[in-house]
């Protein structure tokens, strides 16, 4: 189980980026961290892949304190990150030094082939579209097999047939390890369509306005009634977030950012 | 994991995936007529230049036609007088460049990747790079005396400072969210450098390497007019002494020549180490 327990991070600035942030997500939970800009989900998100440090409070992996970057915790950035003088297999392989040979090109060739990329093994990462760049990335931290899996909006550049393609793409790699995934997105459509858990944040400082079981079953038909639903729910809890600390242009970028269109 | 364990592994991978997607047939590159065009303005300027004093438009005393120059580099070949002093010229540059590159790489990889080093070198190293080059002659002379080490000196300092200076801007314009990767994948600081700066550092190390060579031919002449019983730059000033300027015109052309293919030979044996850059070469 990965822990959050009264998480907090100043900057050097002052600027007060998370307050007391207490969150446990179970193993195999996909959960969706949704909220206005600056609320500190990205701020998070590198807290728990150790990337940064707390001020305070403390982050646990299956009791593991975490202080600094886990070999079970991988992270997917908002940018795809591949090393642009490796090929997209070698770019797949690029953290998989202590695995044996075989496996190493076993697991490479199994995830290319998951992802649809397989005939794109030996290019350049140049020769890829963004979506295909975010697939060879999300595939880098898989072949890992992470327990945790952070996932930092990254389908946020894309457009939106590229984004319901790769979520197909990711609920099938994780279907096979089921690792627990904590997603930010600005996007209330993507939150529901692949957490369990939508967790709404609140800005100035960052901290958790509200926690939504969604409790829709997969695979998950977005024209169905629960789908809706749910969607209504977490945009409704979001607006109220918005609606509680924010002045009326940031809120209406905000509100625009998270597709909320009333 | 051993390092022939580790080339292993990445063969295998690369075997892996050439098993998966075989590259595509090798095609012919078609010749690229392009490259004569660099040729054109050159032979133009000679041509006419040869076609002035031909006919009698032009004397050519000073400024010998190419056919008086090129029969002198004939005949200086011919008595092998010319590799005498290419070889001369030839083994300056190469040392001076392999030691000032080889300072310049270490000075500029520990400037670029410690905040502590550089405050301690690079003020230095910027207020000695301010000094006019031919200003350590005298120095270099009474130091290391009038044969090859003053020369070899003057050559890898001139080499050194853009190799220094290039190595550490490239250092320290790596891209953080790269850097960010190898941290995620917990490499070590070794690995780090191994599989991430030094890629990253490449092109711009390879610039930085260019620019040094280019440096070190021109310093050549330097150390060798300020005394040398041979190279071409002792042709340059024998050819001045003696009233030849077919000779100081042959060196000169020999000095481009040799340049040139140093240049070449540079780029052509590192290309396959930069062959991944998205550049807008071939698109311009």
């Amino acid at each position: 189980m990965l822990n959050l327990a009264h998480l907090s991070k100043v900057y050097a600035d002052g600027t007060r980026a998370l307050s007391d942030i207490n969150l446990a997500v179970r193993e195999s939970e996909i959960v969706g961290l949704i909220g206005g800009s600056g609320c500190g989900k990205t701020t998070l998100l590198r807290l728990i892949a150790g990337l940064d440090t707390a001020s305070q409070g403390q982050i646990s992996l299956d009791g593991e304190i975490i202080t600094e970057p886990h070999p079970a915790i991988g992270i997917v950035f908002q940018e795809p990150r591949l090393l642009p003088w490796l090929t997209v297999s070698d770019n797949v392989a690029f953290g998989l030094d202590q695995v044996a040979p075989a496996e190493r090109a076993a697991r490479v060739a199994h995830a290319l082939d998951k992802i649809g990329l397989a005939e794109h093994a030996t290019r350049w990462p140049r020769d890829l579209s963004g979506g295909q760049q975010q697939r060879v990335a999300i595939a880098r931290v898989f072949v890992a097999n992470p327990k945790v899996l952070l996932l930092d909006e990254p389908f946020s550049a894309l457009d939106a047939f590229t984004r319901a393609s790769l979520h197909e793409h990711l609920l099938g790699l994780w279907e096979e390890t089921r690792p627990t995934v904590v997603l930010v997105t600005h996007d209330v459509q993507e939150a529901v369509t692949l957490a369990d858990r939508a967790i709404v944040m609140q800005p100035k400082p960052g901290r958790i306005f509200d926690e939504l079981p969604l409790g829709i079953a997969r695979p998950r038909d977005r024209s169905s009634l629960p789908f809706e639903s749910a969607v209504r729910r977490v945009m409704g809890a979001l607006d109220h977030s918005l609606n509680t600390v924010q002045t009326s242009p940031q809120r209406e970028r905000d509100r625009e950012a998270a597709g909320l269109w009333w | 994991m051993t390092g022939k364990a580790e080339r292993q592994a990445w063969s295998s991978v690369e075997e892996a995936a050439a098993l998966a997607a075989p590259p595509p047939a090798g095609k012919q590159r078609p010749f690229e007529w392009r490259v004569l065009l660099g040729f054109l303005l050159p032979v133009i300027v000679a041509l006419a230049w040869e076609a002035a004093v031909h006919f009698g438009f032009a004397q050519g005393r000073l400024v010998p036609p190419p056919s008086r120059i090129f029969a002198t580099l004939s005949a200086l070949a011919a008595t092998g007088e010319l590799w005498t002093h290419v070889s001369a010229t030839l083994w300056r540059v190469l040392v001076g460049f392999v030691l000032g590159a080889s300072a310049g790489i270490v000075l500029g990889a520990l400037s670029g990747s410690s905040e502590t080093t550089r405050r301690l070198l690079d003020p230095t190293l910027q207020a000695l790079r301010a000094i006019p080059s031919i200003a350590w002659v005298p120095l270099f002379i009474l130091w290391l005396g009038i044969f090859e080490a003053s020369k070899v000196a003057l050559i890898a300092i001139g080499v050194f400072f853009p190799v220094y200076l290039g190595i550490t801007g490239a250092i320290l314009s790596v891209d953080r969210k790269l850097v960010e990767v190898g941290r995620v994948f917990r490499l070590s600081r070794l690995k780090m450098a191994r599989r991430i700066l030094l890629p990253a550092v490449l092109p711009e190390a390879l610039i930085a390497l260019r620019s040094g060579l280019g440096l070190g031919f021109m310093f050549v002449v330097a150390a060798e007019i300020m005394g040398a019983s041979e190279g071409l730059g002792y042709l340059l000033v024998d050819g001045q002494q003696m009233g030849r300027p077919d000779h100081i015109l042959a060196a000169i052309i020999a000095f481009a020549i040799l340049g040139k293919l140093a240049d070449s030979l540079l780029v052509g044996a590192t290309k396959p180490l930069v062959r991944w850059q998205d550049t807008a070469r071939g698109t311009l």
